[in-house]
C-alpha cells in the first residue's frame, strides 16, 4: 500500500505539512521560548505518520490495537502537538497553550498532562529503549503475528547518549521486526554540527553492525518517506532504522540549516538574523507560499 | 518484651536462629507473585543468580529479559512494558540500579507513572569485601525523593517474600532494597505486613517507654537485641519495624514519639536523606521529639566482613546503645 501513493495524497500532504509548519511558528511566537529547527524539519515526516502511515485512531487514542509512536527527542515537541492537533487529537486552537501555566501542552511532552501521549520525553536517549519494551511485550502476547508497529522517532545529536545504544544492542539481539526506529538527521545539534561535537557518521555502518535494516530517506520527499518506511516494515527478521536526511529550520530561510535555531523562537536576537520584530512575519509569510515545494525541489 | 501480637520467630533469641539471605525471600517472592499474576515479568542486567531473578527464570523463561549490563535501558524497557500493561521487576546491585539509572527511573517510571517494581539487591556496607564501590548506602536517599516512589526495606527473608508478593500488586512505582548476606529470621509467616504500615516488634501497643527505636532491614534484628537487654537493665523500649520508608506510617511513629518522647533511628544507610531523615522531617513539624540517628555518616565504605564493617561505620549494637543512652541524657 505504501509504494503507491497517489500524486493526489502527495498533495494533500504537502498541504498538511504546510498547516503545521504554520502552526508550529504561531505556537513558538505565542510561548516566546522552544526549539525551532528540529519542529519544522520533522514536520513532513510527521504528516506522512499521522496522515497516512500510522494505525491510529484521533477520536479513541486508547485503542489498543494502535501502533506505537514515541517521541523520544521531547524538544520537538511543538511538530508532535501541532500534527496531532491537526490530525483529530484535540483542537488546533489549544496549540496557543503551549509551555503556559496549565497547559497540557507542556515544554516537554508529558502524559500526565496529556494522556494520549505514549510517554513522556525531554531528557534525551531513553525513548529507544521504552519502545523496544513496548514491542517485546507486543511479541510476548501476540507473537509474531502482531498487526502493529512501534515506531521511535529520535534526533541525530540524541544518538549521542550511551542508553541509545544499549536498546540498539537489545533490539538488535531481540530480532524485533515490528520496531521502526525513524532518526532526524538535521546535522545539527545545541553546541553545534554534530560531527563537529561528536561524529556520528558512518551510522548506516553503525546500525548495520549493530543486526539492523538501514533506509535512508530525503525527510522532505513524501514519496520517499513512505516508501523508505514500507520497506522498513516489510523487514520481520530484524528492527528498522529509518535516517531521515532533513534540513534544520525547513520552510524558513533564515532557519534553515542553522544551528543557531536549534532552541530558539522566531523573535530572538540573533546576530546576523533578520530584526526579532520581522522574524516572525518573515517565515509565515515564506511557509504560506511553500506549497508544492517540498518534493519538487528534490526531484 | 517482643510483642507476641506480631507472631515473631519463637526462636528468636537462640544462639542458631536460622539465617536467610533477604534477597531469596524477593526470588521466592517474585515467582509467588508470577504463579499469581501472569502479567509479571522479569528483566535483569547480567546479575539474574546474584539478585535471585534466576528462580523466577527457571519457572516462566518466556517471560524473563536478559538486558545485558545495561541498567539505564532496563529501566526504560520496563517503562514500556508497563505501558502495555505488564508488570515488570527490574533487578541489578542497587548501586547500579537505582543508582546508575536514577534519571531513567525518574523520568520514564515515576514521571510517567508507570508501576514498575525495582528490586535493588546487594544494598548496604554488609555487601563486604567487595568494597566501597558496590555498598549502596545512598539509595534510600536518592529514591524515597522521587514523587511517586514507594520504598520499600525489608527486615528479613519472609518479610522480603511478602513484600514482593505486595509490590506486584502495588499499582505504582516501587523501589525494595535487598541485602546480600544471610541475616536472621525474625518474623514468621504470620507476621503481619502491609506496604505503608510500621509494625511495633518489642514492647505493647498502648504502653509508655522510656526510649523507641525505629529500624528498618537487616539491623532490625539488632535493634531488638539492644531492646531486650536493655529491658534486662531495667529500661523500658520500644521497637518499631518500618518496612516501608515512604509513605511513611506517620501515625506510627508519632505514637512513638508520643508514647516514648525519645527516638533513635537504625538503618544501614547513610544518615542523610535514609530512614532518620524521613523520621525526623515529620517529627520536626508534627511532634518535635529528642532523636539520635544510627546510621553512615557521610563516608564511603571499603572491604572487610559485614561485622566488621558495621562495627566500623557505627552501626553495630554498641553503638545502638550509644544511641538510646545518649537521647535518653537529652531527655532528662
Amino acid at each position: 500500500m505504501l509504494h503507491n501513493i497517489t500524486p493526489e495524497k502527495i498533495k494533500f500532504l504537502e498541504e498538511k505539512a504546510r498547516d503545521i509548519r504554520i502552526s508550529i511558528i504561531q505556537m513558538l511566537v505565542a510561548a516566546g521560548s522552544g526549539h525551532s529547527a528540529g519542529p519544522l524539519g520533522m514536520a513532513d515526516v510527521f504528516t506522512a505518520l499521522y496522515f497516512y502511515i500510522l494505525k491510529h485512531d484521533p477520536k479513541t487514542p486508547t485503542w489498543p490495537g494502535r501502533d506505537r509512536l514515541v517521541l523520544s527527542n521531547g524538544h520537538i515537541a511543538p511538530v508532535l502537538y501541532a500534527t496531532m492537533a491537526h490530525s483529530g487529537y484535540f483542537p488546533v486552537s489549544e496549540l496557543l497553550t503551549l509551555r503556559k501555566f496549565g497547559s497540557r501542552l507542556q515544554g516537554h511532552p508529558h502524559r500526565e498532562y496529556l494522556p494520549m501521549l505514549e510517554t513522556s520525553s525531554g531528557p534525551l536517549g531513553s525513548g529507544l529503549s521504552q519502545a523496544v519494551g513496548m514491542a517485546l511485550v507486543d511479541r510476548l502476547d501476540r507473537g509474531v503475528d502482531s498487526d502493529r508497529f512501534f515506531y521511535c522517532l529520535v534526533g541525530d545529536g540524541e544518538l549521542d547518549e550511551g542508553q541509545n545504544w544499549e536498546a540498539i544492542m537489545l533490539a538488535g539481539k531481540e530480532k524485533l521486526g515490528r520496531l521502526i526506529m525513524i532518526v532526524d538527521r538535521n546535522n545539527i545539534q545545541i553546541d553545534g554540527y554534530t560531527e563537529d561535537v561528536m561524529p556520528l557518521e558512518s551510522l548506516v555502518h553503525k546500525f548495520e553492525s549493530f543486526g539492523w535494516h538501514v533506509e535512508e530517506i530525503d525527510g522532505h520527499n513524501f514519496a520517499d518517506i513512505v516508501a523508505g518506511i514500507g520497506r522498513a516494515q516489510s523487514v520481520f527478521d530484524g528492527p528498522s532504522v529509518v535516517i531521515a536526511h532533513t534540513i534544520p529550520g525547513k520552510g524558513v530561510s533564515y532557519m534553515e540549516r542553522d544551528f543557531k535555531w536549534h532552541g530558539n523562537p522566531p523573535g530572538t536576537n540573533i546576530a546576523g538574523e533578520p530584526p526579532k520584530e520581522q522574524q516572525a512575519e518573515i517565515a509565515l509569510r515564506e511557509l504560506r507560499t511553500l506549497s508544492g515545494q517540498i518534493t519538487s525541489e528534490h526531484e | 518484651m517482643l510483642n507476641s501480637s506480631q507472631k515473631l520467630n519463637p526462636k528468636l533469641w537462640d544462639k542458631d536462629i536460622e539465617q536467610v539471605a533477604i534477597r531469596k525471600g524477593f526470588g521466592e517472592g517474585l515467582v509467588m507473585a508470577g504463579e499469581q499474576n501472569p502479567d509479571v515479568v522479569g528483566l535483569c542486567s547480567d546479575l539474574t543468580e546474584s539478585t535471585q531473578m534466576h528462580l523466577f527464570k527457571n519457572k516462566f523463561p518466556e517471560r524473563f529479559f536478559e538486558m545485558g549490563i545495561a541498567e539505564q535501558s532496563m529501566a526504560s524497557v520496563a517503562s514500556g512494558m508497563s505501558a502495555m500493561g505488564k508488570i515488570p521487576f527490574i533487578t541489578s546491585y542497587a548501586m547500579f540500579s537505582p543508582g546508575r539509572n536514577w534519571e531513567q527511573i525518574r523520568t520514564t517510571i515515576c514521571y510517567n507513572n508507570r508501576a514498575v517494581v525495582i528490586a535493588g539487591s546487594h544494598a548496604g556496607v554488609s555487601v563486604g569485601p567487595d568494597g566501597g564501590t558496590h555498598q549502596a548506602i545512598e539509595d534510600i536517599a536518592i529514591t524515597r525523593v522521587i514523587p511517586r516512589m514507594t520504598v520499600i526495606s525489608p527486615c528479613d527473608y519472609i518479610e522480603a517474600r511478602k513484600a514482593t508478593v505486595a509490590c506486584a500488586e502495588l499499582g505504582s512505582p516501587v523501589y525494595i532494597r535487598l541485602a546480600r548476606e544471610k541475616t536472621p529470621v525474625i518474623t514468621t509467616d504470620d507476621t503481619p505486613f502491609e506496604i505503608g504500615k510500621a509494625q511495633l516488634y518489642y514492647g505493647k501497643t498502648g504502653d509508655k517507654a522510656d526510649v523507641g527505636i525505629i529500624a528498618t532491614g537487616a539491623l532490625v534484628y539488632r535493634a531488638l537485641k539492644v531492646a531486650e537487654g536493655l529491658s534486662k537493665q531495667g529500661v523500658s523500649v520500644k521497637v518499631l519495624n518500618v518496612a516501608t520508608i515512604k509513605p511513611l506510617d506517620t501515625e506510627a511513629v508519632f505514637q512513638l514519639a508520643d508514647d516514648t518522647r525519645a527516638i533513635v533511628t537504625v538503618e544501614e544507610h547513610q544518615v542523610v536523606g535514609g530512614l532518620g531523615s524521613a523520621v525526623a522531617e515529620y517529627l520536626a513539624e508534627n511532634l518535635p521529639t529528642p532523636i539520635e540517628f544510627v546510621g553512615v555518616r557521610d563516608q564511603f565504605g571499603q572491604s572487610g566482613t559485614p561485622n566488621e564493617l558495621l562495627e566500623h561505620y557505627g552501626m553495630g549494637e554498641s553503638h545502638i546503645l550509644d544511641a538510646v543512652k545518649k537521647v535518653l541524657d537529652r531527655k532528662k
